[in-house]
Parts: structure tokens; sequence; C-alpha cells
């Protein structure tokens, strides 16, 4: 074999690594977080080390059946005891594969089921991270770490650990079995050691340095595409194609050259490793050649010996693989890190009391609220009684979904005080808190379940009435029975298409069926015809009664019968009072009020 | 979303000719390449076997004969085997990968110089995201069955064979006894494929199920938050996540059986050479070294075929993403460029639609006869409420699209009839959201004509009133916009967009004006700007502005598709029809 050799040295060369990994674990608490992980599966990976020593054992027999049979048959050995050993090679690898068998189905059994266990725990975290959390980190960003960062730790536990226990105690008992038959031969193919050492140290280095940068090129192919994509328009209108072209090229190319320099780093690498493993056999062929010949070992021996070194191989090989496992694993499970020490911002505290009804009356007290450094909204002051219908009108950006969006704390109050009931929002159990409240927001997102499955959503068991109620007062009864499958219609990216309205009004129903003491609903009929809107406002309205219920919107239709209209500008409240008084008035409302009546009369034109 | 996915989940054979011979055809220019990486692996493979067999001479030659300077020769020479192997294998590595890079570059230039090539309502049906993944992952997936396929297929065949011929060469009973585990090798390879395949889709839809479900929720996540179900999301996913994991040991079940079972079966081959081996060198037909040199080949025999099915994975996946690959290359564009196109040698500016009809996709009309004329020089806003069809003119006119019905003339020959790039070179046209390249102020403004110089570029910088803030950058029109982009203002955008109209000269300018207000003085400074930018050209503006509005000669009102008036601002307000009620409105159209 080509390679075998330099598991002699191995030892020293081993330890390092096992080193350098002990200390990596220790500074890197990336690598620490694991360990809790695979501490709940103590019983699994003793038992696969058990298994690998099972396995190894039976390996490392096998050249030692083979001496035997060499050097008997250099002296007297009769057809029997050959066939003996044949037999027992044959069963003794038959013990080892078995062993084999029993030590990846445990070793990678346990990679699988933690990240398994990682995927369910960064899926149970992300529930609890706040709106806020969301609207700085792109989904797709969230989506790359829950695939590829959690099979990079995948890899790092399962062929990871495995080859790792592999080497370890293949090459130690090899290494034993070696100098037991001959030290001096043993010590002569140490001689390589650290060639390969310091080789294996310099080229993971640079490997990793090179692919870093390639992967970075990558990023910017994609990058570069996405803004051309993007750009479509323009890139047509003005003729651009070539050009575009050229630039593409001048990435392409980029990201061709650094793969070059990759591979020619990369390249070499494993033909040198082999180059050294092939030095090892050279000098056992030579040195132990002699020792042969001046009859200090048996010719058996000098088979045994060959075949330890060839064994020794491919773990020797995997311990490159592994370090480059060790470092991607490392790095991936520090971005999974990321969001799972993301502090939940919006949760149960110390300040929590034990409230179980709400009535729904709401006061904003000297609200603001700012992104970054963006001020969405400035001192609010606002009072909604119990039962109460108020209305939200204000341009796209002045702050109403915010406003909106604090009540059932889906973003954290930091400025001023928001009081439900007179009692401090943060006082409310968030169930509690959130079980009082219906919300359709601006967006409407129904899930790939059926039309049912998504009405009955947040409700506590199913309730037919119920269903039908809700179903009833969003005006959404007749589609339903027009669908084929009625209730049982798919929704969602995966189901049928659903209009604009349908899906609109299906998650009003879907807040209405809570029967919340708040109704939130924000722009919630932009889709809905005026018509439809109009009767579903006059089913609302009994709904409504001893509920408090915000409306927000941008046609005056939605809200013109609320109890209070407050309007929005920049993050302030501009304008207040019922729609008569604010259309006497002449402000922001009154003008908006106008165009639209204007603009009715001109879709009655067409 | 759901097609796409369902695409992305395509898993078809391992081997496909078809895309094969497809994909063979981006090699043909480096045929010699592929040559000399061949002949260098058909060396490399021979020099690997050269081990055992120089162990064997060592043997039987010298230690049997106590020949310690034959030995050190044999060491030598097995040395320098060595050495040679190293070089040609880095070399065979790399000219494999250079091959590889070139094809990828090749393929990644050719698809993304199609997808430029591609009509409008293609981008309009093919999310980004998708023709990114073909762009990238999809052929570097191609790449890696090139260099970690293909090409060491070949080398393990080599190899095979190698080892084949030299054991029978040595030895032939032997050879042909240690062969007779090969039906059982070969049995359990194939089993272990089928069943490992049905795993893997196992995997991979399962997977594809906890990403999709992953990613609803993400996006989701107000609604779960609100509606309590935060409980029960997660049973949902770690049912779903279960059932990966399920199919995830399955598949380990499968490997964990198959890897060892290749180690006992080489095992059952040396036990026969053990034994049968053993008895002929009793008799002494056999030597030691030969029989010490048979074992090491067994060795040698299984990596290959244990590889192959290693290899089994790395080609579906390839082959699932040619597929994806060669079908977007296979897609036309929409807009077609005539075959005998006219030259266009200077053009007057005179526009005309005639009776033209237009749907995207087929759906429902969203321009109904529309006719009209615009004179050489003629200044035409088109107003109307949202919805009315006014962007679908413009984009019919740079043929972004083309008409289901009627035609559009240019100097009174069909736009049709003309290349399409052609025909845009005469066009400005400017997007009501001015969109930025990443690159310097001057990048934005020249695009990518570089034979442009700076000059030209100030030069209509300053004629749109877009110079004064440009210099105020810190850098100036070195600036890099990506960087700073969120600092320029809307209005300081739609300046640049003016500049970037202007330095083309186009002979008819198109213009779609933003709704967004800005600040008064900038308002003043684009209302300038788009007066001069009109000037001498043959202009068609959807307007907004009550400004721009009144300065042009004609005004065409859309509604419903329609041209439903036409006239200029006093003869439309006397007419007390649609466009007074729009102005009325303060004109927020």
């Amino acid at each position: 074999m080509t390679f075998i050799f330099f598991l002699i040295n191995l030892t020293q060369f081993k330890l390092q690594i096992i080193e350098k990994l002990l200390t990596a674990m220790r500074i890197n608490n990336n690598l620490a977080r694991l360990k809790t992980y695979l501490l709940r599966h103590k019983r699994g990976l003793i038992l696969g080390a058990i298994f690998a020593l099972g396995t190894n054992f039976f390996a490392l027999l096998i050249p030692y059946v083979l001496r035997y049979t060499i050097d008997g048959l250099q002296t007297v050995i009769n057809k029997e005891t050959l066939l003996l050993y044949a037999l027992l090679i044959a069963s003794i690898s038959i013990m080892g594969g078995f062993f084999r068998y029993l030590m990846t189905r445990r070793l990678m059994g346990v990679a699988f089921q933690v990240e398994y266990e990682l995927r369910n725990d960064l899926f149970n975290h992300l529930q609890k991270l706040s709106l806020s959390y969301f609207h700085k980190i792109k989904t797709g960003d969230i989506m790359a770490r829950a695939t590829n960062d959690l099979k990079a730790v995948r890899m790092l536990l399962g062929p990871g650990i495995r080859n790792l226990l592999n080497t370890i105690i293949m090459g130690s008992t090899a290494i034993i079995l070696m100098l037991i038959i001959n030290s001096e031969l043993t010590l002569y193919s140490l001689i390589p050691l650290p060639i390969l050492t310091v080789a294996v140290i310099i080229f993971s280095s640079r490997i990793f340095h090179r692919f870093k940068k390639v992967q970075e090129q990558f990023s910017s192919i994609s990058a570069g595409v996405q803004e051309n994509l993007s750009g479509i328009r323009v890139v047509k209108a003005y003729v651009q194609e070539e050009n575009e072209k050229k630039k593409f090229k001048q990435l392409n190319q980029d990201y061709m050259n650094k793969n070059m320099s990759l591979v020619k780093i990369w390249g070499p690498f494993f033909p040198f490793i082999m180059l050294i493993a092939g030095i090892g056999i050279v000098i056992v062929l030579w040195f132990g050649g002699q020792l042969v010949i001046t009859g200090e070992i048996s010719l058996g021996q000098f088979v045994q010996f060959s075949g330890y070194l060839m064994m020794l191989t491919w773990p020797m090989m995997a311990l490159g693989w592994v370090i480059n496992l060790v470092q991607r694993g490392s790095a991936s499970m520090g971005r999974l890190m990321e969001i799972l020490d993301q502090v939940p911002e919006i949760k149960d505290s110390e300040w929590t009391q034990d409230i179980n009804i709400l009535e729904g009356e709401i006061e904003f007290k000297n609200v603001s609220f700012a992104y970054d450094e963006k001020v969405i909204l400035k001192n609010i002051n606002l009072k909604i009684p119990k039962g109460m219908t108020i209305g939200i009108m204000g341009p796209t950006g002045s702050g109403k979904t915010t406003l909106v969006n604090l009540i059932p704390r889906l973003l954290e109050l930091r400025q001023g005080s928001l009081t439900i009931d007179g009692r401090e929002i943060k006082t409310i159990p968030l169930k509690v808190l959130r079980k009082n409240v219906g919300y359709v927001p601006q967006e409407t997102f129904l899930f790939s379940e059926s039309l049912k499955e998504n009405i009955i959503y947040g409700l506590e068991g199913f309730d037919e009435a119920k269903l039908r109620r809700a179903v009833s007062i969003s005006a959404l009864d007749d589609e339903i029975e027009r669908f084929s499958q009625r209730y049982e219609t798919p929704v969602g990216e995966r189901g049928v298409t659903l209009s604009g309205g349908q899906k609109q009004r299906t998650a009003l129903s879907r807040a209405i069926i809570r029967e919340p003491k708040i109704l939130i609903l924000d722009d919630a009929f932009s889709s809905v015809d005026v018509h439809t809107e109009e009767k579903i406002l006059k089913q609302l309205r009994k709904f409504r009664e001893r509920r408090t219920c915000i409306l927000v919107a941008h046609r005056i239709s939605t809200i013109h019968d609320a109890d209070l209209i407050v309007v929005l500008k920049n993050g302030e409240i501009v304008e207040q009072g019922t729609h008569k008084e604010l259309v006497a008035s002449g402000g922001i409302y009154a003008n908006i009020y106008r165009q639209q009546r204007l603009r009715e009369g001109l879709e009655k034109i067409a | 979303m759901n097609q796409y996915q369902a695409e992305e989940e395509i898993l078809g054979k391992a081997y496909d000719a078809r895309l094969m011979r497809r994909l063979i055809k981006y090699l043909a220019p480096y045929k010699l390449y592929v040559v000399i990486s061949i002949i260098l692996l058909l060396f490399v493979s021979a020099l690997q076997l050269a081990g055992p067999y120089l162990t064997k001479i060592a043997i039987d030659r010298y230690i049997a004969t106590q020949d310690i300077s034959g030995l050190s020769r044999i060491a030598l020479i097995f040395l320098a085997i060595l050495i040679v192997t190293f070089f040609l294998r880095y070399l065979q590595i790399y000219i494999m990968q250079f091959i590889g890079q070139k094809v990828m570059f090749d393929m990644r230039m050719k698809l993304f110089s199609h997808v430029q090539e591609m009509s409008l309502s293609f981008f309009d049906k093919n999310p980004v995201g998708r023709l990114i993944t073909r762009l990238t992952n999809d052929i570097e997936v191609l790449n890696e069955m090139l260099t970690s396929g293909i090409i060491t297929i070949f080398g393990d065949i080599f190899t095979l064979i190698g080892v084949v011929t030299i054991m029978l060469w040595l030895d032939f009973k032997l050879a042909l006894i240690s062969f007779a585990v090969l039906p059982l090798l070969i049995y359990a390879t194939l089993l272990f494929r089928q069943k490992a395949r049905k795993s893997y889709r196992a995997i991979r839809t399962r997977i594809a199920r906890i990403n999709a479900f992953l990613q609803e929720s993400i996006v989701g996540m107000p609604i779960i938050q609100i509606f309590n179900r935060e409980r029960k999301n997660f049973r949902k996913f770690k049912e779903l996540n279960h059932h990966y994991l399920e199919a995830c040991l399955r598949s380990v079940f499968y490997h964990a059986i198959f890897h060892p079972s290749v180690e006992i079966i080489g095992s059952l081959a040396i036990a026969l050479i053990v034994w049968y081996g053993g008895g002929q060198l009793l008799k002494g037909v056999l030597t030691f070294g030969a029989l010490v040199a048979f074992i090491q080949y067994v060795h040698r025999f299984y990596d290959p075929i244990r590889d192959l099915s290693e290899k089994y994975n790395i080609m579906q996946a390839a082959m699932a993403s040619s597929e994806r690959i060669f079908k977007l290359l296979d897609t036309q564009a929409e807009v077609k460029d005539p075959e005998l196109p006219l030259s266009i040698s200077r053009i007057q500016g005179e526009i005309e639609f005639k009776d033209v009809w237009f749907a995207y996709n087929d759906k429902e009309d969203v321009l109904c006869d529309i006719s009209f004329c615009v004179q050489p020089g003629e200044k035409v806003a088109i107003v109307g409420a949202t919805g009315a069809g006014k962007t679908s003119i413009i984009s019919l006119l740079a043929r972004f699209y083309d008409p289901q019905k009627g035609k559009i003339l240019i100097d009174g020959r069909d736009i049709r009839d003309f290349r399409q790039k052609e025909l845009r070179r005469y066009l400005g046209i400017v997007q009501q959201d001015v969109f930025l390249f990443s690159g310097t102020i001057e990048d934005n403004i020249k695009l990518g004509e570089n034979k442009m110089n700076f000059e030209q570029v100030e030069e209509s910088a300053k004629y749109v009133n877009a110079d004064r803030f440009i210099k105020e950058l810190p850098q100036g029109y070195q600036e890099d916009v990506r960087e700073r982009g969120s600092l320029l203002s809307v209005g300081q955008k739609q300046l640049l967009s003016f500049a970037r109209a202007l330095v083309f000269d186009p002979k008819i300018l198109i213009l779609d004006e933003a709704t967004s207000s800005v600040d008064t003085e900038t308002e003043i400074l684009i209302q300038d700007a788009l007066a001069k930018l009109l000037q001498h050209r043959t202009s068609i503006v959807i307007a907004h502005r009550l400004s721009t509005i009144k300065g042009v000669d004609r005004i065409i009102v859309m509604h419903g598709g329609r041209i439903r008036e036409s006239g200029t601002h006093q003869e439309l307000i006397r007419k007390k029809g649609i466009y007074y009620k729009l102005y009325q409105m303060q004109y927020q159209f």
C-alpha cells in the first residue's frame, strides 16, 4: 500500500492534535456548548467508544493471524492448520464487521440525535424572539443557519468524533503492537513524522484561509447576480446587457482564480500525504527487510508490521479531515449560538402578576418608539375606553402598525407607559394578554394548512358553531361553500390561490373566532371591495359591543363610524375626534375624505 | 414557491445519457487537457500498483537470498516511483481542477448571458432566488461531478483493471479464486445502492418539508405569537424533525451495514488466499512474495468499488442540477428579434400606437384598443388613476413585452422590425423607482459605458441640477452609492436617474414620474431638470405632478386600460370629465 507509514509517529502527532483540540474547546465556547448536548448522550458515546475498541481489536488481529500463517508456512504446517487460519481470518473479520456496524450506528446516531435536538432548540428559541429581532435578521440568513450550519455541526459530531476515536484507538494500539515486534523498526518509521505534522498544520491553515476567500467570492457572485436581476429593467432599458456580462465575467474570473489558487495548495496536499506514507513503506521494506535477513524478525512479523502501517493510513488521513470538520463545525456552532444566545426581549418576568381577565381599556401615556435611530412614534397619548371602537389613519410610515404592535407586545415598549385596565402591560402574563387580542395584520399570512385549520388557529379545541359564526361575520361563508373541498381547502403557499380579499377575510375569521376583548384590524380591508367591507362592518357591529376595537385604515369608509378617529403623521397624533368633527375641522382627515369622495365618483364613471 | 420547491426536490437517475451528452459538449474546448488528465491518471493508477509488486520482488529475490544491496536497490526504485507518483498526481489534480473551473466558468457565463437576453415576462415569473441558485449552487454541483465524479471514476476503473491484470499475471488460478467473492461484493453494492437511494430521497424530501415549515414559521411569527401557538407549532415542527431523524437513522443503518460488509467480503478473499495460496506455497508453486503481494492487492480492490457507490450520490445530484440548468438554457425569450432586422440610421422620433391590446400572461386586458400618435419633438403626458395601464404603455414601447393585438410604430415602422437593443438605444427610459447599482455615482450615471468620459458625466449631471449635491458628497462623483445609498434622498436619486438618461442623449424620452414627495427645494430642482430633459425630444411622461402636466403639449387621460380623453390642460378642464376630477383631487394620481 502506498500509504501506511507515519502512524508510527502517530502518537506524538495525535497528542498534539488532541491537545490543540482541547485548548480549542476550552477557549472556544462554541464547542463547549456542544458538550452539554453530548453529555446527554453519554451512554451512546461510551457504548460507541466500546464498540470502536472492539472494531479495532478485531481489525488488528488479522495481521496477527497472517504473521502466524506466513511463519508457519516457512516451517511445517499442514493443510488443516492452514484451513484453520483461513477460517480464523474469516470469523475475526465477521466479528470486526459486526462491531463496526454497532459503532457506526451508535456514533452516527448520536450525531443525528444531537442535530435533531439542536434543530428543535433553535426552532423553540426562534418562537420566543420578538418581532424586532426578525426585522433585523433576514429570513434567508436564519434558513442558512438552520440548514448549512446545522449540517456542519452534525458533520463535526458524526464523522468527526468517529474518526477521531478510531484514529486514537487504532493508532495507539497499532503502535504498541509495532513496538512489540521491533522497537528499532518502529522508531525508524517515526522519521517522517515531523514533516507530516508540520505539513498538515501548514496546509490546513492555508487551505482554510484560501477556502474562505473562495467562499467570499462565491457570495460576491451571488450578490452580483442578485443586483443584476433586481435592476434588470434598467439594464434592459439602457441596453447594458453586454456591459453587465463583462462585469459578471470579471466576478466569474475572480472566482475561478481564487479557486485555482486554492487548488494550488490543496492539490498537492493529498499526494503529499501519500508520498510521506509511501516513504514509510519504503523504510519498512528496506530496514525491515534487513531485519528479516539478519533474523531479528520473522517474515511473518514483517508482514504483520506492514499490515499495521497499511491500516493506519486511512485514520491518519482522516485526521486532516477531522481538523477541517472541527474548524467548520465550530464556526457554524458559533453562528447557531448567535441565535440561541439571543435573549428573548419579550417574556414574562418578575413584574408579571397573576392576572386572568382583561376588560380591554387601553391607555398610551407618553409613548415613544424608535428603531435604531429612526423615530417611529413620538409621545403618543391616547386613551381607549373598553368597548370602544377607534379608527387610526395616516400616511404610510406614520407609525400606525408600530402603535398597534405594541398592544399585544409584539414589540416591546421602551419609553412611556402602556396600560390595559390600568395595569402596566408588562405585568400582564403574555399568554393572557395575547389570548385577549384578536389581530389581523396588514400583510395577511396564512399557513399551509386547510382553511379550517387556519381559522381555528388560535382556538383551544374546535367548536363548529363558533367557526360558522366567525366565517359568517367575515362574509366568507358563501365563498367557502363554493370551494369543492369547502373547509378542507388547502391554503398557503402550497395550497389554492385565494384572492387577496379572501385571504384577508380568512385572517379576520381567525381573529374573530377567539372572541377577544381587544380586536385589532390593521388595514384589514385593503383588498376587500367596498361593498363587502360595508357588509362585514355591519355584521361586526354587534360583535364589537363590549370589545375594544382598533381599526387601522386607509379608507375613510372603514372607520367613519368609529367612536374616535386618530390621525397619525410622522409618529405623532395630529388630529383626533369623531368623523363629523374631523370633517368639520378641515384638516388632513377632511382632505383625505374629500379626495376619496372624488375617487369614488371617478370609479363610477368607469 | 410550491413549484419552486418541487423543482428543487427533483432527484432523478444517476446517469442520463441525454444530459450527459450535453454536458460533455462543455468539455470539448478542453479536449486536450481532458486527454492529458486521463493519461496522467492512467500512469498514476499504474504506478500505484507498483508497491506490492516491488514488495514481492524484495521478499522473493533479495530477502530470501539475503542480498542487502539488492534490497536497498529495490527500496530506492520504490522511493523514486513514489516521488514521480507524487508529481504526476499533483499535476493530474491540478489539470482536472483547471478543467472543472474552466467549464464552470463557461457554463456560468453562458447561463448568465442567456438570462440577460430574456424578456421581462421571464423575470416576472422567475423569482430572483431561483435564478441565483441556478447560477451558483447548481453549477457548483456540476463541478463536483466533473472533478470528484466522472474523471475519478476513470481512475477507479483503471485501478480495478490494473489490479485484476496484475493478479491474473502473478497467479492465474489464485487470482480467480480470490475473485470468487466478487459476485457477493457486486450484489452487496447493488443492494446498498438501491436502499441508499431510497433513504437519500426520503431524507431530501423530509428536510425540504422541515425547511418549508421553518420558513413559513419565521414569516408568520407575529401570528404564531399573538395566537399563542408556540407550543402547538413546536410540536408540529418536532414531528417533522423526528421524521427526518428517522430517515437519517435509516440511512445510517444502511451505511453501517454496507461498509463492514465490504470489509468482511474482502477478508473472505484474504482467507481464500491464505487457504489456497498457502497450499500452493507448500507445493512450491507460489512464492512468499507473491502471497504477500496478493494480500495487498486484494485490499486495493475494494477501495474503488466502495468509492463507486459513493460517487452515486454526486452523480445523482449533478444530473438533477444539470436538468435544471438546461431547462433554463432552453427557455426562449418571449420577445424575439426579427430574423432580418431593419437597421436604424437616424430616427425622427414619431411614435404611433395602432389598436394596441395587451394583457400580462393572458390574464385580464391591461390595455384595450389604444391608439395615439406623438409627433417628433412633441411632449405628451399620460395621466390616470393607478391601474389605468400607464406603465404598460411604456413597457410596450420599449418592447419589454409585445402586445397581443395591434402595432406600435416609430417613424412609421413597426418596432418589431428592429433589434430590441438597437431600438432601446434610441429611447431614454426613466423608471419610477430609481435603481442604483453598487459602484460610484459616476458608474451609476454612465452605467457600464466605459468609453464615456468623465466630462460627459459631469456635464449631464450639471445640466439636470444633480451636480450640486454630488459635489457635496465627501468623494464627489467617486462616492460609493451602495455604502451611502441610504443617505441619498429620493429626490437626489431622481436627479441621478435624469443624469443617467441624459448622458445617453436619447431621441425619445420616456419618463415614469416618481410619486413620492420630496422637499420643496429639491422639487424645484427636479422640475427645472425635467423641463430641460424634455426639450427637443419626443417625450412621453407618465405624470404625477401638475407642473409637469402643464408643461407638455398634450395630455392623454387613461382610465381602465383605455384612452378616455386627450387634449391640453385647458381643454380638458373645460370638458369637466375624468381629467377634471383627477385635477380636483389635487393631482394625486
